[in-house]
């Protein structure tokens, strides 16, 4: 027989256990109690989806490349088929550049060289959506390899340096300061 | 003043009714039957209504037989065949695609859906919605997929709101006037009726860390689109769409299931959403590192623009038109701000001398395309129309000089109106017109 010390420890349980989560009238946005709907799926579930690369380096998976491999890959992938021969631009942006912003005003190109701010937006990039007919059939080597490439190429790495979740995200990117955050109280 | 009273019977009203230099007339002149008679009677105006007697009348073609039969989905007529969005890349290069809204020939405040602009950097891609999934986690007590069934079960809100590419009129930073259709300059933004959950609704299911700052939703299309938006929009007013204009969403719009910002740049409101990670730190993403980072002219650059600042054009008359006579016009535009609500639209007819306040479709909504108009009389000589617009925050659309000294211009013409990219354009459109009547893109 249930009292109503063991009833309000099962409702305790049940809630708890949840967290709070699928139960509650406290919603922000006044619309009453909780669906609950959802089903839920731990972390290492996810990883096949969980692709997104922070700039501390965070979630930078294991493997490492260098710009050799990198250059290779470069061709075998067809990944000059759209940014041209050693990657100086075809009918989509040359990834590896030699000139300067200045000069261009507000059409300036945003060159990796000049303008990205974060090498880790390299990795995640590549991995994502590259090469752009097949994206995601990249191994975790080979996009350390391409990102050493284009790296090297543009003279941000040494040519014979080694790439991987370390070394990657201390690489220092000559544009990082210049970037003003528009609305820093939207964040 | 008499002409603002709308049952004002048939007694001679309008004494004057210009608000405003070269022709512009008062907001509310000829809203009222009352004014037409009077606008009949020839006061005010000093232009007679009456134009070249017309033809006898006649039964047409098209009225003596049947019609063609109803179909499942509503047809256009094939008179309004032109109404279609300007495609950039219409042989799907792999390349971005964009399609723009011809807001030339349209009116109201809703854009059709099928005219809603968009952009898809590697095709539409084809989901089941059986299949499709939503997972929120990262910085969550407890990681949780939502399927579509279980998600079309939520509480949903409806609300109108317009979505905007960061880059739209991106030509109208070229430093001498393009010549191209407001499509052209402004395409890159519509107007829906949008109905979905609100994100906060699952956020409070999943629990959120109180330490976690952003979120990176990703899409389950090719590309996998990503972009960092901060928890604070999360909260505020982000819908999880599932409607389009009472509809299930435009397969090119994020079917099943698209993120909205209201307000907030295009790009952000990641289509085909099936990911949202809660993280303390913004990814640094493609997409905000570079493309949506609008360079200033001493080479510095803003990052996390986020909002669609107050903004207005006049979609007719606009470039392409021409005046046929002089006469009476309606100046028609869209005004909307990604920080409010549309509280006033000044309109000039003289490049910005003076100006008189246009009439705003009420009531204006938060966030979403407001009609405005005003009547105008033009004389046929030369005239240079623009509008202004003022959200209820104080946001007052810059005018071009301001604009420019800050956020710079091309050092050479833009060519090409759907090439060039900088982003983020909020100040005025001017439309000058000539004695012919026809109509050039201009800055005053």
């Amino acid at each position: 027989m249930f009292t109503l010390k063991t009833l309000s420890l099962a409702a305790f349980v049940s809630i708890g256990v949840a967290g709070a989560l699928a139960a509650g009238n406290d919603t922000k946005n006044g619309l009453g109690a909780r669906p609950g709907l959802g089903a839920p799926i731990p972390e290492s579930d996810i990883k096949a989806w969980d692709i997104t690369i922070l700039p501390d380096g965070t979630n930078l998976p294991p493997g490492s490349g260098t710009a050799a491999v990198g250059a290779k890959l470069y061709v075998e992938k067809g990944c000059d088929q759209c940014h041209g021969d050693n990657a100086k631009g075809g009918r989509n942006p040359a990834l590896i550049t030699e000139e300067k912003m200045q000069g261009q005003g507000i059409e300036t190109n945003k060159t990796i060289k000049d303008f990205w701010a974060y090498s880790t937006t390299l990795y995640d990039y590549i991995r994502r959506a590259m090469p752009w007919p097949a994206p995601r059939t990249l191994s975790d080597e080979e996009v350390y390899s391409l990102v050493a490439y284009i790296l090297a190429g543009n003279k941000l790495i040494d040519e014979n340096a080694v790439m991987d979740a370390k070394t990657l995200p201390q690489v220092k990117m000559p544009n990082h300061d210049n970037f003003i955050v528009r609305f820093p109280e939207r964040i | 003043m008499a002409i603002l009273k709308r049952r004002g019977g048939l007694g001679p009203t309008a004494p004057d009714q210009q608000a405003a230099g070269n022709g512009l007339l008062h907001r509310r002149a000829l809203l009222g039957r009352g004014l037409m008679l009077a606008g009949a009677a020839g006061v005010g105006t000093g232009t007679s209504l009456s134009g070249a007697a017309a033809e006898p009348l006649e039964d047409a073609e098209w009225s003596r037989h049947q019609g063609t039969t109803v179909g499942p989905i509503g047809v256009r007529s094939k008179f309004e065949k032109d109404t279609v969005r300007v495609l950039s890349n219409p042989k799907g290069e792999p390349r971005t695609q964009h399609a723009r809204t011809p807001h030339q020939l349209l009116s109201g405040q809703i854009t059709p859906s099928h005219l809603h602009f968009t952009i898809l950097h590697n095709g539409i891609p084809d989901i089941d919605p059986n299949q499709h999934k939503l997972v929120i986690h990262g910085m969550v007590k407890q990681p949780m997929v939502f399927t579509m069934d279980k998600l079309m079960r939520y509480p949903m809100v409806t609300r109108q709101t317009f979505v905007e590419c960061g880059g739209n009129s991106a030509p109208m930073f070229s430093n001498e006037p393009v010549q191209a259709s407001l499509q052209l300059l402004h395409g890159l933004a519509s107007n829906s009726e949008w109905t979905g959950v609100l994100l906060s609704t699952l956020l409070d299911e999943v629990g959120v860390d109180p330490k976690a700052v952003w979120m990176l939703p990703e899409g389950a299309d090719t590309p996998a689109l990503t972009r960092s938006v901060p928890l604070k929009k999360a909260w505020d007013d982000a819908i999880l769409v599932l409607y389009q204009n009472g509809e299930r969403l435009m397969a090119e719009q994020g079917y099943p299931v698209r993120l909205l910002l209201p307000g907030w740049e295009g790009n952000m409101n990641v289509k085909y959403v099936r990911r949202i990670k809660i993280t303390d730190q913004p990814a640094m993403t493609y997409y905000e590192a570079r493309n949506y980072s609008p360079v200033l002219p001493d080479y510095k650059a803003y990052k996390f623009y986020f909002v669609n600042e107050v903004k207005s054009f006049i979609t007719s008359p606009s470039f392409g038109m021409s005046l046929k006579e002089p006469g009476y016009y309606e100046i028609s535009g869209i005004a909307y701000s990604g920080s409010g609500t549309i509280k006033r639209v000044m309109v000039s007819a003289d490049g910005g001398n003076s100006w008189a306040e246009a009439a705003v479709q009420g009531p204006a909504q938060d966030k979403a395309f407001t009609r405005f108009h005003i009547p105008w009389r033009w004389d046929g000589s030369p005239a240079v129309l623009t509008s202004r617009a003022v959200d209820d925050g104080g946001n007052i659309q810059p005018l071009r000089a301001d604009f420019v000294k800050v956020r710079g211009e091309t050092l050479k013409p833009v060519t090409n109106p759907m090439g060039f990219a900088n982003q983020h354009y909020n100040s005025l459109t001017c439309w000058g017109i000539n004695a012919k009547g026809e109509i050039a893109h201009v800055y005053a």
